[in-house]
């Protein structure tokens, strides 16, 4: 088990963005009304956001970071570390986080550098910043993670349109050696990496005009090589088998109880999935928020906009959390955390 | 485990299933109201119920609810 921590970090506040443009679910005609309505009952996704106009990632996480920066007057020359997760960067290279670092006016003394990794992404990124800071070299950093999922969608595949929505969140860190540790259990499994890929356009499989033909896979899943396939059983299974193993894993590493913590912020995959985790770690309902029925699976922004969204107004001035996330590569993890005064700002729609 | 357990569960869980559709010998496909989403809510059921993990391959040879019973109860 990759067992870490991180002392000395606190997290001061946390923002998110979505496109203003909504999807409902209500309106999918590639099935039937029947459906539908079979889908938004199994899946929890009544309605997701989703990009126009070539709006990426790095516009919806600028918004947040550069909300955060005003919002506690940070003196930007402070900001020296900016990590970017993400699976649909601006560009093949250079990397986005490198660009977001002028963009948001932050000094040239700051390190800055992507991450690419999917539902696991927020905590692999909070791992890795927290580790950075703690060690007071760095006074503040910005952990800024999102995806625009619907750039690889077909529009006629029943088994990844209606799940993904667009989103990207910013996390505002601190220095602070009053700050409890940190705790993470992360893990990898390279050998499912075909349950959730896009073939097409890496070295791997170049980009030909054959990626580009539409296939049936199934009745109600027509795309291409371009496109997102998911494997809806397999990463079902390995969620199911892995999430609850992990967390448990972490309290027992901790020698805490479920008891201990006041939320457990899941990665928000859909509905039943999240649910038979839920029950398998026997949480009650009122501890384990969601954020799936109005934005869909977000990627690595779904535990920061879930906390955004759905811990907005409470008191958060010693609150401890437990985050889970699961899903490509497959990759996986949990953190348990307390945040003191942090600060979620109102939601963003660009 | 028995299959009347088993199948009542299944009806439970699936709404769209009238209590006493299902019989053992009952084809999943051959059902007017399946679809993909119930193949979860039934992997989810059985992982739930009975800790046991089902895979898309074990539903491809699984094409009633005694064949799905038979594999379950082999594995409980």
């Amino acid at each position: 088990m990759a067992f870490l921590s991180a002392g000395n970090v606190q997290i001061r506040g946390m923002a998110a963005c979505v496109p203003q443009h909504t999807e409902s679910n209500r309106d999918y005609d590639w099935i039937s009304e029947k459906e539908r309505e079979l889908l938004i009952k199994t899946t929890g996704i009544e309605s997701r956001r989703i990009v126009q106009n070539g709006m990426c990632t790095s516009d919806m996480c600028y918004e947040s970071a550069k909300q955060l920066l005003d919002h506690f007057k940070v003196d930007k020359a402070e900001v020296e570390v900016l990590i970017f997760v993400s699976q649909s960067p601006d560009y093949i290279l250079p990397a986005t986080s490198i660009i977001l670092q002028d963009r948001l006016g932050l000094p040239k003394s700051a390190m800055a550098f992507d991450i690419q990794l999917g539902c696991s992404g927020y905590l692999y990124g909070l791992s890795v910043i927290s580790n950075l800071m703690s060690s007071g070299n760095f006074k503040k950093g910005l952990l800024l993670a999102g995806d625009v999922s619907s750039f690889s969608q077909s529009k006629r595949d029943k088994s990844t349109y209606p799940i993904f929505g667009d989103a990207g969140t910013a996390t505002l860190l601190e220095y602070d050696p009053s700050a409890e540790k940190i705790n993470f259990n992360l893990q990898s499994d390279g050998s499912g990496y075909k349950a959730i890929m896009i073939s097409d356009g890496g070295l791997r499989n170049p980009y030909t005009s054959e990626s580009e033909v539409m296939k049936e896979y199934e009745p109600g899943i027509i795309k291409n090589k371009r496109n997102l396939f998911l494997d809806g059983i397999e990463v079902f299974n390995f969620s199911l088998r892995e999430a609850p193993q992990n967390a448990q894993a972490l309290m027992d590493h901790l020698g805490t109880t479920t008891a201990d913590y006041d939320y457990f912020i899941f990665h928000q995959a859909n509905k039943i999935m999240n649910e038979s985790i839920r029950k398998k770690l026997k949480l009650p309902a009122e501890k384990v928020p969601y954020s799936l029925d109005t934005f869909g699976n977000t990627s690595s922004a779904s535990i920061p906009l879930t906390i955004v969204t759905q811990l907005q107004g409470k008191t958060l001035s010693s609150t401890s959390l437990f985050l889970s996330a699961f899903g490509v590569g497959l990759s996986w993890g949990s953190a348990s955390l307390r945040v003191k005064n942090m600060v979620c700002l109102p939601l963003i729609e660009l | 485990m028995n299959i009347t357990t088993f199948i009542s569960q299944i009806e439970n869980e699936i709404e769209e299933l009238t209590p006493g559709t299902l019989r053992p010998e009952t084809e999943f496909t051959s059902l007017k109201e399946w679809s993909s989403m119930h193949v979860l809510i039934l992997i989810a059921l059985i992982d739930t119920e009975y800790n046991v993990t089902i895979t898309g391959a074990d539903l491809q040879q699984c094409k009633s609810v005694n064949d799905l019973f038979n594999v379950v109860k082999s594995r409980v």
